[in-house]
């Protein structure tokens, strides 16, 4: 099966990107194919490497850039919900005129696009929120 | 090439307590684009996000309801209202916007978006769709 995986709350606060990480491993562990993820309203919050939780809590982001990395896995944040809550990598940083970017290892910026195309290339597109 | 799928955008969020209504918004204005048999639906505190006459200036809140209006441009034209949602709030259909389509293959008729549906029938109206997308 192909899944794709909307995350549509940040981290700690909710339990969302914790139950859609578990599921994208579980997914892949299990063979299936997951075609993207993508992280709309503050579920872009995910996808900031300046976070520091606690040492004896989970790392929530680092955890979806390792994910990442072992399986190519297409992490894509919007760009407008980024926008208005700060996240940017450096080349919206630059276009911006903001001092500095703090996307994670593993994301990058896009359109809304990308999460309709989501839609209409798995099998199943699965939305993680509250 | 792709079947065409059938999307529903669920809302169920009141306008501007939260994102969720204006960003929902723009992800079925974004998903127009792809021409898909696209519809929405409002449930639960949802139903406010139609209320006619929308007021946000004492909350700054920026007041996105004349977007709605636009949706019929964009071929967005099957708005289904849940009739419990609305009994529940104390609202009926006159208290929601007027919004309208024009029918191509109806000399430019204009007709209704928006439909009162039980909620059996948003129910299997659900049952029906490839992709549901909840605000």
């Amino acid at each position: 099966m192909k899944f794709s995986i909307m995350v549509n709350e940040g981290p700690y606060t909710h339990q969302a990107s914790d139950t859609a990480f578990n599921f994208t491993k579980a997914a892949l562990e299990a063979g299936h194919e997951i075609f993207r993820i993508f992280f709309y309203h503050d579920g872009v919050n995910n996808g900031t490497r300046m976070t520091i939780p606690p040492q004896d809590d989970r790392h929530v982001v680092n955890r979806w850039s390792e994910l990442a990395e072992q399986h190519g896995l297409d992490m894509v944040v919007c760009v407008a919900a980024a926008q208005r809550r700060g996240i940017l990598d450096a080349d919206e940083a630059k276009r911006n005129g903001k001092d500095g970017d703090n996307i994670a290892p593993g994301f990058r910026i896009s359109g809304l696009g990308q999460l309709i195309e989501a839609g209409i290339q798995a099998d199943r597109l699965l939305v993680f929120g509250d | 090439m792709l079947r065409v799928k059938k999307f529903m955008y669920v809302n169920r969020h009141a306008p501007h307590g939260t994102i969720y209504a204006l960003e929902g918004l723009e992800v079925v204005l974004i998903g127009a684009a792809f021409d898909q048999d696209v519809s929405m639906a409002f449930i639960g505190d949802g139903v406010f996000q139609l209320k006619k006459g929308q007021d946000t200036t004492d909350s700054d809140i920026k007041n996105f309801s004349p977007t709605y209006r636009a949706l019929g441009d964009y071929d967005v034209t099957q708005l289904y209202v849940e009739r419990e949602s609305l009994e529940e709030r104390g609202l009926a259909i006159g208290d929601l916007m007027d919004l309208t389509w024009e029918d191509e293959e109806d000399d430019w008729a204009e007709k209704p978006s928006i439909r009162v549906v039980n909620r059996q029938e948003l129910s299997d109206l659900l049952e029906t769709q490839d992709v549901i997308l909840n605000f």
